[in-house]
């Protein structure tokens, strides 16, 4: 193991995040920390995960799409970033595309996504 | 107080994850074996300054004048060397290593490395020119420079125009950057933001001549020896401390031992006068004045 790469597992090991397997199409629910003048609160953010990107390193992050007041919105967050309080998943949904960017152009009752019907959890190794 | 730099190896990039939750984005750069070769000093060269060596290489491959150089000191041959301008009062001595704990957290440094090379560059990527446009009648030219100058008053091309040509594999410094971290241990400085040159190339960090010298940083250098006479110091307080501690509980031990035998003299006095009192109120008299 390079020295980048120890430097980043001894990072995460020391973060002690606990991240669920989640991938491309799964609702999930993100508690994020705000900070509002000098009191801090948990906001949760609830929506369908369109992406993931670069893995599950240190540099990872994820795209949530919800639809807000009739509004498409986008937040992307990093993985292992300290200000988010809980990654917790919703729903399973099956997609055949690891980006779900088509979602974008969609509206309504095309936009929606089935949900997996035998979902396993991946052993941990 | 102009103090020595340090010879580095750039590792890499990553990403540190602060408290607050910031994200700060990180170069690694390492010191391996960096060590004193030689002095430069006001006497024999007309100037202060420190030869630093670092990294390894198979003593074959180092010609001998520089053999003989690494063997005068009395270290190992060392790939990257460099010279370090010092006052006289910071000179470090020869054979000395240099730690990462030379520079401190939130410090700001300057660092200096060969940038990547570029080759022949055109203008656009070497000096941010915006081209010719797409279309309106510019044929296979859309890259190109432009005009280079006026018509027949100036009659030439002003030097210093720039122009296409090699790019990069030059000397750059890239100054304030923020110390992030840093770990002895390993040898480890990571600092905020990209520092110039490739993965595995060296660089040379000093202290930031844009901001004010730092009153915490450590003259003339962190050395190892100091840090190992630190540690050794700091065992031997321990040590003396605990011996100390020991030493004490004994007193102690010894006090209340004492104190014991006493009472119980006195107990026994106590008794004895007791028995004598009658015969003896001389005895219970001098007793009274102990």
């Amino acid at each position: 193991m390079d020295l980048i790469a120890q430097l980043e597992a001894e990072q995460i090991a020391s973060l002690g995040k606990d991240i669920p397997d989640f991938k491309a199409g799964d609702t999930i629910r993100v508690g994020y920390k705000v900070t509002e003048g000098t009191r801090s609160r948990v906001q949760n953010y609830e929506g369908v995960c369109i992406s993931r990107k670069n893995g599950h390193g240190i540099a990872g992050s994820f795209t949530v799409r919800k639809i807000s007041f009739g509004e498409g919105v986008e937040r992307v967050f990093p993985l292992y970033s300290t200000n988010i309080e809980s990654i917790e998943v919703v729903r399973r949904g099956r997609v055949r595309r690891a980006k779900l960017y088509y979602l974008r152009s969609r509206r309504g009752k095309s936009a929606r996504i089935a949900e997996v019907a035998n979902y396993k959890p991946k052993s941990q190794a | 107080m102009l103090r020595s730099g340090v010879i580095a190896k750039k590792v890499g990039m990553t990403r540190v994850f602060q408290e607050d939750g910031r994200q700060v984005p990180v170069t690694v750069l390492q010191l391996d074996g960096l060590q004193v070769v030689a002095q430069r000093t006001a006497d024999k060269d007309g100037y202060t300054a420190v030869q630093l060596g670092t990294g390894t290489i198979k003593a074959k491959r180092v010609s001998r004048p520089m053999r003989g150089h690494f063997s005068a000191a009395k270290v190992e041959p060392k790939r990257k060397v460099a010279e370090f301008r010092v006052d006289p009062a910071n000179l470090i001595g020869v054979g000395e290593e240099i730690t990462a704990d030379h520079y401190f957290e939130g410090q700001f440094v300057d660092v200096s490395g060969t940038s990547i090379g570029k080759g022949f560059a055109g203008a656009m990527k070497r000096h941010n020119f915006g081209g010719l446009r797409a279309s309106h009648g510019v044929s296979i030219s859309h890259r190109s420079h432009g005009s280079t100058g006026q018509c027949q008053d100036p009659g030439k091309v002003f030097k210093g125009k720039k122009m296409a040509g090699h790019m990069g594999a030059a000397r750059v410094t890239t100054q304030n950057l923020q110390v992030v971290k840093t770990d002895s241990a390993r040898g480890l400085i990571m600092v905020k933001g990209a520092v110039p040159g490739s993965k595995g190339g060296w660089v040379t960090i000093k202290d930031a001549v844009k901001k004010p010298f730092p009153e915490n940083a450590i003259l003339p250098a962190a050395l190892k020896s100091a840090a190992e006479e630190a540690a050794k110091a700091a065992e031997e307080a321990a040590a003396a401390a605990a011996a100390e501690e020991a030493a004490a509980a004994e007193a102690a031990a010894a006090e209340a031992a004492a104190a014991e035998e006493a009472a119980l003299k006195e107990a026994e006095a106590q008794i004895a006068a007791d028995n004598a009192e009658g015969s003896a109120p001389e005895a219970e008299k001098k007793e009274g004045d102990e």
